[in-house]
């Protein structure tokens, strides 16, 4: 015992000896080394492949980066710059290209003057998808809001916006920005405006055209409210009204109106069109057209209904079953035969048709996941409740299914995005392959591959990636069970 | 007493049709369909009419006219005389034959990445990482455009294999010769060939045929062979050591046939401007499998990731408490549980993988997209036929995929009791 032993022995030592550092080998960098690294003779072989690896990649690409050139007119400049700087046989990038035609790639042919207009859509996209995205975190949303707005009015300036567009652009955003933040409500109401303003910055033309199609819906949802207590005949009815509208009263109203108060920005035709301005033009539009067609697709598909079932099983079926390029070629070949002779419509808004249709495809049955997750107590619950249909579909199914089939819904849409590169095999610019062929067969950028594909390849990665990040961080935050 | 008679239903009235619960599902479903019939004919009309319009009928004789173009690389005999009947076949078979090469070396791929992805290794868990973050958040397109460029920009043309001291030299002992144009890989040849069994202008070599029933009933005498291992361990509680008489029962006839028939490799050798004796594979078809490879391997090694981490430690500890042995342990306990998560998603990137192979058309690869509805349908302006064709026909493929997914579903579901 220590302290008999205390009293007997004659002397003690009275404090405490300050710990000893741990051996060399079992803290720190050798320790990690020794634990991550070489803890067994398959891990130092794995570690030894490993590093081989990274040695054959860096041996391969690692001289050719660093000797990149940046400021250069030609090819044959940059290739003459490398030799005399690096000496005979070096290979270098020339990232020159880039410096040069970085505007093609972005904006393909839109003329260079309205550069501000796709960007200020692109930014005004933030403000329209904040209060949806970010509704629970202040912080994040201000972030976003505030980046948006700055980056937008900067890049708009860098890129020569005229003065009067960028005052404007500073008041709609501040003001639209103040709403989201004051208003969360009529925010969301701002955020359905957003398609049609987008359509109207990005192809220009007369306002009263794009503001004319949104009134279409504005009266079919009025028509639907109206006559809410005679259900689904409510929303048949409003669905005629909106497509009476469009189809007789919208043209010529909008004619009309155009006539007295020209509203018009200098039109801008869909083969001005290419770049990421196209891909995200697309991707946007079929995103946000998808995904509640497909919550429709995979509720028909689960519908007691035996005939409407059948029929979305048909569709869905189909479309996953055939490749995306042959539904794109459908819409470039075929889809003029499916239509009353003469009618003719843009090629782009027939890509969006059939990429929102493939991705609606896709998403269903995600959904359709989700749904089929959820414990069958909530269906019983909502109908305890005497919820009807719809408003159980609404208030209780869907919140939880769509929550759990974020990932699942993310993964379509990067899918979606990344599949816009193919509409090149329709005729259309895509940033990747469409633009690159077209600058390499320029004369000055003959025989540039690898640095438009780095290029263009970095800029897919950091938008799909950003998305994928993103979904986890949803799932993170809606996560409210199993804590 | 007073009994309950029961409610009594009222008789039908027409407005029952939309306030009634149990008959508006039946207005509901009659209205969409009749409005979808009307959309259908609708279309089919318009379509009916544009073609008459341009003069054209909806036929498909053009199948059987003359096809007058090459394909370069082809399973079955065709030249330029034969029909677009035939230059289609050749097509399918050719998406065929990268899909079935890009999924075998994807699924090898994918599953080594995603096991190495889990690996305690610090360095290669982050380089797995790296490679499948980067290949799946690039579009397809991109990985064909760079393997293509790879190919054409960094090989040698087939003449710097040439003389003394060529500036390239073959890989893989001397037996493969990738260039700019084509990737020469050795043939198989036989000292004594049985002959063929001819099959109209098609032959299938009897080697062939004797291999595949060698292996066929190889398999078959795996099966009862494992039947009566169990046979005996429910008996005597013992099981018979089987695994080298499997080994043996495959092993054994395939080298004697190969040593009867003198199977060997014919590598390839240049002669004059190209590589001859051996096969010459289009560096298209080769593009395209590598991408579609890299590609896929990226998605498939997450989902193996995701399989091997949904089995829970439990799962093999209980194993081991039960006395299984590790080997054992994987067979029966964990590959089970984690094939179940696995085999679902992993078929449907083998469903993706076959439709992306119509990617071909960014390499010049000639697969169905490529005959059917690339060069016939611009020859015999046929877009409608060729389009519908074409379609039916991935569908075709994609059904017979998906149902051998339902199948295996079936089969591995948790039986719950």
């Amino acid at each position: 015992m220590s302290d008999t032993h205390s009293e007997t022995v004659a002397f003690m030592r009275e404090t405490m000896l300050p710990p000893q550092p741990p051996p060399l080998a079992q803290s720190g960098a050798i320790r990690w080394l020794r634990e991550n690294l070489f803890s067994g003779p398959l891990n130092i072989a794995l570690t030894l492949v490993g590093l081989g690896i990274v040695w054959l990649l860096v041996g391969a690409v690692g001289p050719w980066l660093t000797h990149s050139v940046w400021n250069a007119g030609s090819m044959a400049e940059c290739r003459q710059i490398v030799a005399e700087t690096w000496g005979q046989g070096a290979t270098g990038a020339c990232f020159a290209l880039v410096k040069h035609r970085w505007n093609q790639f972005l904006f393909g042919f839109y003329p260079q003057a309205l550069y501000w207009r796709p960007v200020l859509a692109f930014g005004l996209l933030f403000l329209a998808l904040a209060p949806l995205l970010f509704s629970e975190s202040a912080r994040a949303r201000r972030v976003v809001l505030g980046l948006a707005l700055v980056l937008t009015l900067v890049v708009s300036a860098v890129l020569d916006a005229p003065g009067p567009a960028l005052a404007g652009m500073a008041v709609a955003m501040l003001g639209w920005a103040a709403l989201v933040e004051a208003r969360p409500r009529p925010a969301l109401l701002a955020s359905l405006v957003y398609p049609f303003a987008a359509a109207w910055l990005l192809w220009g033309g007369s306002l009263w055209t794009e503001a004319m199609a949104l009134a279409g819906f504005a009266m079919g949802f009025v028509v639907w409210r109206g006559l809410a207590r005679f259900g689904l005949f409510a929303f048949a009815l409003a669905v005629v009204a909106a497509a009476a509208w469009w189809l007789l009263l919208a043209g010529p109203l909008a004619a009309a109106l155009a006539g007295v108060l020209p509203l018009r920005l200098q039109p801008v035709s869909s083969d001005q069109f290419g770049g990421f301005v196209l891909s995200i033009t697309i991707g946007v539009a079929g995103i946000a057209l998808s995904l509640p067609l497909g919550v429709i697709l995979a509720l028909a598909r689960r519908s007691d209904l035996p005939v409407i079932k059948v029929l979305a099983v048909m569709f869905i079926e189909f479309i996953r079953g055939v490749p995306l390029i042959t539904l794109l070629f459908v819409a470039s070949l075929l889809l003029n035969y499916f239509l009353p002779p003469g009618t003719n419509f843009d090629v782009i808004l027939r890509v969006i048709i059939m990429v929102t249709l493939f991705a609606a495809a896709y998403m269903a049955e995600v959904i359709r996941g989700g749904l089929a997750g959820l414990p069958k107590g909530q269906y019983e619950a909502a109908d305890a409740l005497g919820l009807d249909y719809w408003k159980a579909q609404r208030l209780i199914i869907l919140p939880q299914a769509l929550k759990i089939s974020i990932p699942g819904i993310v993964s379509t849409f990067i899918g979606m995005f990344k599949d816009t590169t193919l509409v090149v095999f329709v005729g259309l610019y895509d940033p990747l392959k469409a633009m690159s062929d077209t600058i390499r067969a320029s004369f000055e950028w003959k025989g540039a591959y690898w640095e438009p594909y780095i290029f263009v390849g970095a800029i897919f990665f950091v938008l799909c990636f950003g998305m994928s990040r993103y979904s986890m961080y949803l799932e993170r935050r809606l996560k409210h069970d199993h804590r | 007493m007073v009994t309950y008679t029961g409610a009594v239903d009222p008789p039908f009235r027409l407005s029952m049709l939309i306030y009634d619960r149990r008959y508006r599902s039946l207005t509901l479903q009659a209205i969409v369909f009749i409005l979808v019939m009307l959309a259908a004919s609708w279309i089919i009309d318009n379509t009916l009419k544009n073609l008459a319009d341009l003069g054209k009928t909806l036929s498909f004789d053009f199948l059987f006219r003359r096809a007058g173009y090459d394909i370069p690389q082809q399973l079955i005999p065709y030249n330029s005389d034969d029909t677009h009947l035939r230059a289609a076949v050749v097509g399918l078979l050719n998406t065929l034959l990268v899909s079935v090469l890009g999924c075998i070396a994807a699924t090898v791929l994918g599953v080594v990445a995603g096991v190495l992805r889990l690996s305690s290794n610090w360095l290669i868990a982050r380089l797995m990482t790296v490679y499948v973050e980067v290949f799946r958040n690039i579009p397809l397109l991109l990985w064909i455009l760079v393997c293509l460029a790879l190919f054409t920009e960094i090989m040698p043309p087939p003449n710097a294999y040439r003389g003394e001291n060529p500036a390239a030299g073959m890989i893989l002992f001397d037996m493969v010769a990738p260039t700019n144009r084509y990737t020469a890989i050795p043939s198989i040849g036989m000292t004594n060939p049985p002959g063929t069994l001819a099959l109209g202008r098609e032959g299938i070599s009897w080697a062939f045929i004797a291999f595949a029933v060698v292996i066929a009933a190889a398999l078959a005498g795996r099966r009862l062979l494992r039947s009566w291992a169990r046979r005996v361990q429910d008996q005597t509680g013992k099981r018979p050591t089987t695994w080298w008489i499997s080994l043996a029962m495959f092993a054994l006839p395939v080298l004697l046939l190969t040593w009867y028939f003198g199977l060997h490799l014919i590598p390839p050798v240049l002669r004059g401007f190209n590589f001859a004796d051996g096969i010459n594979l289009d560096n298209a078809l080769v593009v395209l499998w590598l991408a579609l490879t890299l590609y896929t391997g990226a998605f498939i090694a997450e989902i193996v990731r995701a399989g091997i981490l949904a089995v829970s430690r439990g799962q093999s500890e209980a194993a081991f408490a039960l006395g299984l042995r590790p080997r054992r342990t994987m067979s029966l306990v964990i590959l089970p549980q984690a094939l179940r998560v696995i085999v679902p998603p992993l078929i449907s990137q083998y469903l993706n993988l076959t439709k992306n192979s119509s990617l071909a058309i960014a390499v010049g690869y000639m697969d169905l997209r490529g005959t059917l509805g690339g060069t016939t349908l611009n020859q015999t302006g046929r877009e409608m036929e060729a389009m519908v064709l074409m379609m039916a026909v991935y569908l075709a493929l994609s059904l017979i995929i998906s149902a051998g997914m339902n199948i295996f579903n079936v089969r591995v579901r948790l039986k719950e009791r």
